[in-house]
């Protein structure tokens, strides 16, 4: 097995696991680079089924290639496929910093519809390596009846068990991409032909490396226009991936403060 | 700034080496990963300044150690509370660092990080030595079976780069994993806090005494853990997809290889059958065959009933099975372990409820020894005996790691964990096979009230269990001479006239013993079934197979404890057994280097310690005439 094939099979375990020992699970789909690959392990782990509904948080700031990209695909894959919205920025906790306050609408929508679905997991395509915070992230994490996440207190997690049994109450965050780098997306992406969103690749000297809301992420300099040149730029650069990202850079724990909140 | 000994690496393909940081708290272990991370130029320039920039708004000096931890809690107190993991990368090949927290509040994180760990930096302040937990990580490690293992004393600068001090911790450390059975790759002194890293990537020139590797050096010495697709086949089922026509049993292989042909057995259900295809998606041709590590899915020939929590194996080199065996455990409630105590394990996919049958060894990790007490508290290492209702299937650790370890849950939280051994426990599948496939039992003509109600009494078995020396044959043969000529039909089965003929092909092992007690149970029921009050006098010392005589005989078993402490038999010992076992002559002696499981709920109970031999014939015969006599 090479590292691709490893970092697959895990995400397959985890698929496995969550499905056969959950009842009630959907998957955030945010039609990112990372939230693509998790819907191809998906498939893979269920042998080209995707046996749980997929779900877009809509900010109603979002690009229109990602809207016109989840409508195409959706049909074509056959997904179950939930569309939900959120509260407006003013209705946020307003000591948070603006970008923070406005990434924290996400998660209210995503609040409202797990209420409305009753759902006990939901899978999360994040990775350690975006950001230091979530590189102390489980593979299956707990949160209590807010979403809320206890950092200090997380179960232990290791051979392959996971948590799984809670009270009730309690809703999980999975994450079977946890252990992936950026490189690892894009080496897969190229390895298995997986479909993403042109706004990756350069137009103009710019390119995105992290979607998000139209207003709060921007694209980085690069020439970079195919995978290969992707994948060539990231072995080299000294940008962080979240560079682009407003809301990581306005207090030293604005971050942090979103998690614990129950931001992915 | 830092020489950028690392800054590119092709892509190899092979997955990064795991390694964790582990010791105890405040030895520098974040500020090492940091400076490690600096040092080979791993750190996009804009963490560094990041973390500058946060240490100046805090007015201290540049803290590597923020690098990794994130929370703010752990930046204001100086502490890791829980597992970083950071990718990385050498000329030679990729890692992942783990940094895992020293502190014995956090040692459930601390395992998190450190379990699936191939290899380890033990973490040693040269300035304090040795200390409760490095000695304790240390222990895990050990347990978790993380055997490449090198030690790291940093802060060298604290002590002016001593040889003399260095020497002594570097010998204090090699002696206490030699117990372990650990030997480190090496010991290297380091410094990592100062405006020069010492031995990171360049040697330090204020150290010429040592002549070992640099940090870097010894990283890409460190080796890949081995593949296990040499090992005996296993796939725990995780779960059974009908999504189409097809019904696929989906896993992971955690060890050996399966494919399409083979004939799989799963246990402990005892089914099997033939691999049919292995299923994929997304490829134009199926695979023919799944080996460990990969997730896979196959489709069998014949539709046998299967489920979650099965073993696949091959019928050669299947799992053993057993209701009961003893763990290695760690243990992280607040709430101590004690005897009786049941929780849920799991076991790769299966769950079984297991309870607490003894807490044999409380590991004091300070010296290697044993406690004494009864009751595991957090953040201790322990040996216990647990026992579940049915057969599970498992492996031992040395011989099966994968398949050999499980987790224990209570209260919705894994509490702990540990490794499987079965010193002194039988293989119970050896007993459970059916061999004899095509008989039919013969209608008798003449049933067992008839023959019961002409003797005047009930055939009965009455099983006497207890330690060698007890006085079980004593009483039996003593109750027999009474019993006899009160006119009652009795026999006496111990080990004098079976061993000599009906198991004269067994010995003394643990699945001889077992198989000597079952035939022993299967005749005695006979001999209930024939009218005869049968008194079987046998040590028996596993709960399981007296269990399986009282299957055979049913309502006519009664179980009788003679009971007397291990002390007062070893005094007595009348055939001079204890003191060879004692001596290392007898190798799996009930009592001493195998286990006794007394009865929980004995139909008569009989204390020699405190009984005479003629009160303690008087209690077994009066048990024979108020319940076994027709009245």
């Amino acid at each position: 097995m090479n590292d691709l094939d490893y970092l697959e099979a895990e995400g397959i375990y985890i698929f496995r696991e969550a499905f056969n020992r959950l009842n009630n699970i959907a998957m955030l789909w945010s039609l990112g680079k990372d939230s693509n690959v998790m819907l191809w392990l998906a498939r893979k782990a269920f042998f080209g089924h995707v046996p749980f509904p997929v779900v877009h948080v809509d900010t109603e700031k979002k690009f229109p290639e990602m809207i016109e990209f989840r409508d195409v695909k959706a049909k074509e894959w056959g997904l179950n496929l939930i569309t939900g919205f959120c509260p407006p920025t003013e209705a946020m906790d307003p000591t948070l910093p603006p970008a923070a306050r406005s990434a924290a609408r996400k998660t209210a929508g995503l609040k409202a519809l797990t209420d409305q679905y009753q759902w006990t997991g939901i899978f999360a395509g994040i990775r350690r390596d975006e950001q230091a915070v979530r590189a102390k992230e489980r593979f299956f994490s707990p949160r209590g009846e807010t979403s809320e996440w206890d950092f200090r207190d997380q179960p232990p997690e290791f051979w392959g068990q996971f948590n799984t049994d809670f009270p009730p109450g309690t809703h999980l965050r999975i994450h079977p991409l946890l252990s992936w780098t950026e490189i690892d997306i894009w080496r897969y992406i190229q390895r298995e032909n997986i479909p993403v969103i042109s706004l990756y690749f350069s137009q103009g000297g710019k390119r995105y490396r992290s979607l998000g809301d139209q207003d709060i992420t921007f694209p980085v300099d690069s020439e970079a226009s195919t995978i290969e040149e992707i994948i060539e730029e990231l072995t080299t650069t000294t940008v962080s991936e979240r560079a682009g990202r407003a809301m990581d850079h306005e207090q030293e724990d604005a971050f942090e403060r979103l998690r614990r909140a129950g931001y992915m | 700034m830092s020489a950028a000994a690392a800054t590119h690496v092709t892509l190899s393909g092979v997955h990064p080496l795991q390694l964790v940081i582990v010791g105890h708290v405040d030895h520098g272990k974040s500020t090492f990963v940091g400076r490690l991370l600096h040092e080979t130029g791993a750190l996009p320039e804009s963490k560094v300044q990041q973390i500058r920039a946060v240490s100046e708004r805090r007015g201290q000096r540049m803290e590597w150690a923020f690098l990794l931890d994130a929370f703010q809690a752990e930046r204001d107190q100086g502490i890791t509370i829980d597992v970083s993991r950071i990718p990385f990368k050498t000329h030679k090949r990729q890692y992942v660092i783990i940094d895992a927290p020293g502190h014995k509040e956090f040692l459930k994180n601390m395992v998190t990080g450190a379990a699936d760990a191939e290899a380890a930096f033990l973490m040693i302040d040269a300035k304090e030595g040795l200390q409760e937990q490095s000695r304790r990580h240390a222990y895990l490690l050990s347990l978790m079976g993380t055997h490449q293992v090198a030690v790291l004393v940093t802060k060298m600068d604290l002590i002016d780069f001593d040889h003399q001090k260095f020497a002594e911790i570097e010998r204090d450390i090699r002696a206490y994993l030699r117990e372990l059975g650990l030997t480190p790759r090496a010991v290297v002194p380091i410094a990592a806090q100062g405006e020069d890293a010492a031995n990171i990537v360049r040697r330090a020139s204020n150290m010429l005494w040592y002549t070992g590797p640099t940090v870097i050096e010894l990283l890409d010495q460190l080796e890949p853990r081995p593949q296990n697709d040499q090992l005996p086949f296993r796939m725990p089922v995780q779960d059974i997809y009908r999504f189409d026509e097809r019904r696929i049993i989906a896993g992971r292989v955690e060890t050996g290889r399966v494919a399409v042909g083979d004939t799989v057995i799963f246990s402990p259900s005892g089914k099997s059958a033939k691999v049919r295809s292995v299923e994929a998606w997304n490829t134009d041709r199926l695979p023919q065959s799944g080996s460990a590590g990969q997730c896979v899915g196959f489709t069998l020939d014949q539709q046998i009933f299967v489920e979650r929590g099965e073993v696949a194996s091959h019928e050669q080199d299947a799992p053993i099975l057993s209701n009961v065996f003893r763990g290695n455990i760690f243990w992280f409630s607040h709430k101590p372990l004690r005897v009786g105590h049941t929780l849920k394990l799991k076991l790769a996919t299966a769950e079984h409820m297991v309870t607490v049958q003894s807490v044999d060894e409380v590991i004091d990790t300070e010296n290697l020894g044993g406690t004494g007490r009864q009751e595991v508290l957090r953040s201790e290492v322990a040996k216990v005996t647990l026992r579940a209702r049915g057969l599970m299937a498992l492996d031992e650790a040395v011989r099966s790691p994968l398949t050999g370890r499980f987790v224990l849950v209570d209260d919705f939280r894994i509490v702990g964990g540990g490794t499987i051994s079965m010193e002194g426990y039988p293989n119970q599948r050896d007993l459970i096979t059916v061999r004899s496939t095509n008989i039919t039992a013969s209608e008798t003509q003449v049933d067992r009230d008839a023959r019961w109600k002409r003797n005047g009494h009930k055939g009965a078995v009455l099983w006497m269990t207890g330690l060698s020396g007890a006085g079980k044959s004593t009483i039996a043969r003593e109750a027999e001479k009474v019993l006899f000529l009160k006119g009652y039909n009795v026999y006496v089965l111990d080990g004098d006239n079976v061993r000599g003929g009906l198991n004269a092909n067994l010995g003394f092992s643990p699945e001889d013993r077992a198989e000597n007690i079952r035939r022993v149970g299967e005749v005695a029921a006979l001999f209930a079934d024939a009218g005869i009050i049968c008194l079987a006098s046998f040590i028996s010392p596993y709960a399981s197979d007296r269990e399986r005589a009282r299957k055979a005989a049913g309502d006519a078993y009664h179980e009788v404890f003679v009971r007397a402490d291990l002390e007062v038999c070893e005094e007595r010992d009348p055939k001079g057994l204890y003191k060879r076992a004692r001596a290392g002559e007898i190798a799996d002696f009930t009592g001493i280097s195998a286990p006794y499981e007394a009865p929980q709920a004995p139909e008569l109970d009989i204390n020699t310690a405190q009984l005479t031999i003629d009160e303690g014939v008087a209690l077994l015969v009066n048990y024979v005439e108020s319940h076994i006599r027709f009245t």
